[in-house]
């Protein structure tokens, strides 16, 4: 892939050598993910409900892995295993060779909707931060600036997030979780809840953006052309109890643009995960039956 | 895709209508639909109301409130003056022009202000006490179970307690009148702005703290940051009704007082029986709490500004 050249000096302060998962100042490599064997087991009244079941996943620096699966197949729930809100039941979440035992900067977040502190501005939201981290007010907020000009918000610096459109309070809350320059990024359906242009419109936003940073991206999602066209594998997920049941390399050419949606190898993709997720739901049901 | 821009992301997306026009979500329906044109004609109008409109209907709300007070006034006036009794008796009361003109005099001398003043001083000091305590006491029930569980006990057995009955505890335990006073004023305002806080704090986004922890927030960061501007809201409501209810136990605080304060005025005046002084005492009263109340909200307002550009959700 080609560098992306950066010729706006409102972009002067990205600090690249942080940006980039595989090229470190030492060479180091960052953002590997190491799910070992994880089953993570939920006490509800009606007894133990058991979310994941021996879950091994590793995700290389700089990949975007989606995790595709029906609802309640626990492929949030992994996530947020990986995030550091819950912990495994058995086995071990490793983010560069240290156990993940609580959330932290390294790891950002996007959430579905309605994650944005309301009662801050755009600009506050994403200087949150690099506060946190013990930067200054004032080098928080020209990071903050920097990060709404990457997603093109800059003129949106003072609004509150009440009065900004659904994909413009998702487009913040990227900027948000990537002020902290982390090495992972963990996105929960983030654009589950816009509408279908949008939706297009925010998934290519994404590569651009993610074209820049290179970090790894671990993306949940039901949506199956979401998957393809995002991600250079697909981790496919079955429910209850939440398994991983497929592994899919996607092969296609970057970068991608929306015409990718109707080509034969998109299609061909597209069908290998729906053939795959059909025959799981199929099963789950008789599953059940037998049960009931 | 141009490689040679830089990776700023495309703004081609809509921009969020201007909030001055709420009723977007209502225009143009997809697909037409021939089921209660009425109906839905009726219900587009309602929601679509310029801004002129909104206003002279707000406009006339406003003149309507004054009338109904100018109403209650003039029916007073006329019942004062005639003498009704008919269960209820006006015999003795005094006119609202009596009432006025005793006020007048009230005005003009130096004691009226003089009470004011006192009743001003003890608000001051025992609402001042009530919302320090009350929003510490609320912040640490509805962030630590240990704490509610230790505190909600006494909350429920206490807020039920009319400010007059602590009256002779008060005498009892307290070293001075004022100090009496002024606890018997900060228990009426400070139970209100426990509840109000503690109703706040538990009802934090967890979603919001959960993006606070994956941004490096720490518990003390989350509380600042997070859990108390979410719970401004109802905080203010709380300093709001704290404040109205202060003044309702100040008078009964200033039952034991002295020699000064509005409730003091109040109390001696049906002892020395002036009947319009009494009703002075009482509107007094009455518009100081009001008056406080709306300076409260005024002065929270900031707090909460970004509550006002409503509109997404």
């Amino acid at each position: 892939m080609s560098t992306v050249p950066v010729n706006d000096n409102r972009l002067a302060v990205l600090d690249h050598s942080r940006l980039r998962a595989k090229a470190g100042k030492s060479g180091d490599e960052r953002g590997r993910i190491s799910v070992r064997d994880v089953d993570i087991v939920f006490d509800t009244a009606s007894g133990p409900h058991v979310a994941v079941q021996n879950a091994s996943l590793t995700v290389r620096p700089g990949e975007f892995v989606c995790l595709l699966g029906p609802s309640g197949c626990g492929k949030s729930t992994l996530m947020n295993a990986i995030a550091g809100f819950v912990a495994p039941t058995r086995g071990e979440v490793t983010v560069d060779g240290y156990a993940v035992t609580e959330p932290g900067p390294d790891r950002g977040m996007v959430f579905q909707q309605h994650s944005l502190f309301p009662w801050k501005s755009v600009k506050e939201n994403v200087a949150f931060g690099p506060l946190m981290a013990g930067v200054g007010q004032n080098e928080a907020n020209s990071v903050a600036r920097t990060f709404l000009s990457l997603v093109g918000l800059a003129a949106f610096e003072n609004a509150y997030p009440n009065t900004l459109s659904g994909g413009m309070q998702q487009r913040v809350g990227i900027a948000r979780a990537l002020a902290n320059y982390p090495s992972v990024l963990l996105m929960d359906e983030p654009f589950g809840a816009l509408d279908a242009q949008t939706r297009i419109m925010m998934q290519e936003n994404l590569l651009d953006i993610w074209r820049e940073f290179h970090n790894t991206v671990v993306f949940v999602t039901h949506d199956i052309d979401e998957a393809v066209f995002l991600s250079d594998r697909i981790v496919v997920m079955s429910a209850s109890p939440g398994r991983i049941i497929a592994d899919i390399d996607v092969d296609l050419p970057r970068p991608r643009e929306q015409s990718l949606l109707t080509s034969p190898d998109f299609m061909a993709l597209k069908r290998q995960c729906l053939d795959l997720i059909r025959k799981e739901t199929l099963n789950a049901f008789q599953r059940q039956n037998k049960a009931g | 895709m141009d490689s040679t821009s830089n990776a700023v992301m495309r703004t081609t997306e809509p921009v969020a209508e201007a909030p001055a026009n709420p009723a977007s979500d209502h225009v143009a329906p997809k697909e037409p639909t021939p089921a209660l044109p009425m109906a839905r004609q009726k219900a587009d109008n309602e929601s679509r109301l310029p801004t002129r409109i909104w206003l002279k209907n707000t406009g006339v709300r406003y003149v309507t409130r004054i009338l109904a007070l100018v109403t209650a006034v003039a029916l007073w006036q006329v019942a004062s003056t005639n003498g009704f009794h008919f269960y209820i008796n006006f015999d003795n009361i005094p006119a609202p022009s009596v009432v006025g003109t005793a006020l007048v005099a009230e005005l003009a001398g130096h004691e009226f202000y003089l009470h004011i003043l006192h009743s001003l001083e003890r608000i001051a000091i025992a609402y001042a006490l009530a919302v320090v305590l009350g929003v510490l006491l609320g912040v640490a029930m509805g962030s630590s179970r240990w704490a509610e569980d230790i505190i909600l006990p006494y909350i429920e057995l206490l807020r039920p307690i009319p400010g007059v009955a602590w009256i002779p505890l008060a005498i009892l335990m307290l070293p001075t009148e004022q100090s009496s006073i002024i606890f018997i004023t900060f228990l009426g305002a400070l139970f209100p702005v426990v509840i109000n806080t503690v109703h706040g704090v538990e009802q934090s986004n967890s979603v919001l703290i959960r993006a606070a922890r994956s941004l490096g927030a720490s518990k003390k960061a989350i509380l600042w940051h997070v859990v108390l501007p979410g719970a401004m809201p109802s905080i203010v409501t709380g300093l709001a009704i704290g404040m109205g209810v202060a003044w309702f136990s100040l008078l009964a605080g200033e039952i034991i007082s002295g020699q000064y304060g509005i409730g003091y005025y109040t109390w001696n005046s049906y002892t020395l029986i002036q009947y319009p002084q009494i009703i002075i005492g009482m509107f007094t009263i009455g518009g100081l709490g009001t008056l406080c109340t709306l300076l409260i909200r005024q002065a929270c307002n900031p707090l909460l500004k970004w509550q006002a550009k409503g509109g997404r959700s």
